[in-house]
């Protein structure tokens, strides 16, 4: 542990550990349906392992499957994963303060920027509480995170005929409760509406993955965007 | 999927993670790009659903699975718990499909 147990329970209060706990459980849930719903569809066990610790993005992770086991290429299921996790890039901005200076504490650091623990280190503001915050969140979610996709994982290799149990369904759902959130604002809503049936109209012409990418052209109806970040981000209860 | 498809998704997630703290005292991120690439996310999110659910292959994907979703859906408006509304999801495209409905 990085930091001794007394100094810990001084500085993050119950409330914060409760609330980490919840979304920890959140996420291993979502953990869970990537293992069981990749493995299920037809990837090989050790493809949503390797992901779950290496990429560690769940959005990313849903999406760059999603693209593969609809029959699209490794390029675009990669291309929209990397742009799912460019809003990683003002995350680390954000919290570079909590990793510390040390080389090897920003290496391990890094890895744990999430959406998740961005947003609960951003509730704090004296340095050692958001320091503890970062971390403990962080630590626990990458834990919970992977251990669930492995139990996930295990299942999904049980349960063979999916459709009978309308895992297909899961997917999607999965994405759009994550989604929700962000779209109470009505540009990004606006935005995201046309993308999608510009997605959904093209693709029965282009490679599977494509349609995807294409919705990005939604994004000149964004109009004027949101005021915070914190108001467009997607999955900050849930991953 | 490639082992080398995640090698790269994997090395460039860590590259947006990493500038962060290692750049922070040089370089600042303009707040028009951050809300763009937050748009971004929800924009791409929302078609991977609309897909997701009412595709399959280059054709439409059948009824059952877009009502599964859509019962998702309705019930994280509703605020019900994560597990809820997956499992309940799942069970109504498996129901429709039960009673015959593709």
């Amino acid at each position: 542990m990085l930091v001794d147990m007394r100094s810990f329970w001084r500085t993050l209060d119950r409330g914060s550990l409760r609330d980490i706990a919840l979304v920890c459980l959140a996420d291993a849930i979502v953990g869970a349906s990537f293992g069981a719903i990749t493995v299920s569809g037809g990837l090989r066990p050790w493809v949503p392992i390797t992901m779950s610790v290496f990429v560690f993005a769940g959005g990313a992770q849903f999406a760059a499957a999603g693209v593969v086991l609809a029959g699209g290429s490794p390029a675009a299921a990669v291309l929209a994963g990397l742009i799912l996790n460019a809003r990683l890039l003002p995350y680390g901005f954000t919290v570079a303060d909590t990793v510390g200076g040390r080389w090897w504490t920003r290496l391990l650091g890094a890895q744990l920027i999430t959406d998740e623990s961005v947003a609960f280190t951003m509730r704090q503001h004296e340095p050692g509480r958001r320091h503890i915050t970062f971390w403990t969140c962080g630590l626990a979610l990458f834990g919970c995170w992977n251990v669930a996709v492995v139990l996930g994982v295990l299942a999904g290799a049980v349960l063979r005929n999916t459709g009978s149990f309308g895992l297909d369904a899961a997917f999607p759902t999965v994405l759009l409760a994550l989604v929700l959130p962000s779209l109470a604002h009505r540009g990004t809503r606006h935005a995201a509406l046309a993308g999608a049936i510009l997605a959904v109209a093209a693709t029965p012409f282009l490679p599977a993955g494509v349609p995807v990418l294409l919705a990005l052209g939604g994004l000149v109806l964004a109009g004027r965007p949101a005021a915070t970040v914190a108001d467009t981000n997607p999955a900050l209860e849930v991953r | 999927m490639p082992l080398l498809a995640i090698a790269v998704l994997a090395a460039g997630t860590y590259a947006f993670r990493l500038a962060g703290p290692v750049f922070r005292n040089r370089v600042r991120i303009p707040d028009r790009l951050q809300r763009l690439l937050s748009v971004a996310t929800a924009v791409l999110l929302t078609a991977l659903v609309a897909t997701a659910a009412l595709t399959q292959g280059h054709g439409f994907a059948g009824w059952a699975r877009p009502a599964g979703v859509l019962v998702g859906g309705v019930l994280a408006l509703r605020r019900a718990p994560f597990p809820v509304v997956i499992v309940a999801a799942a069970a109504t495209t498996a129901g429709l499909r039960l009673a015959g409905i593709a």
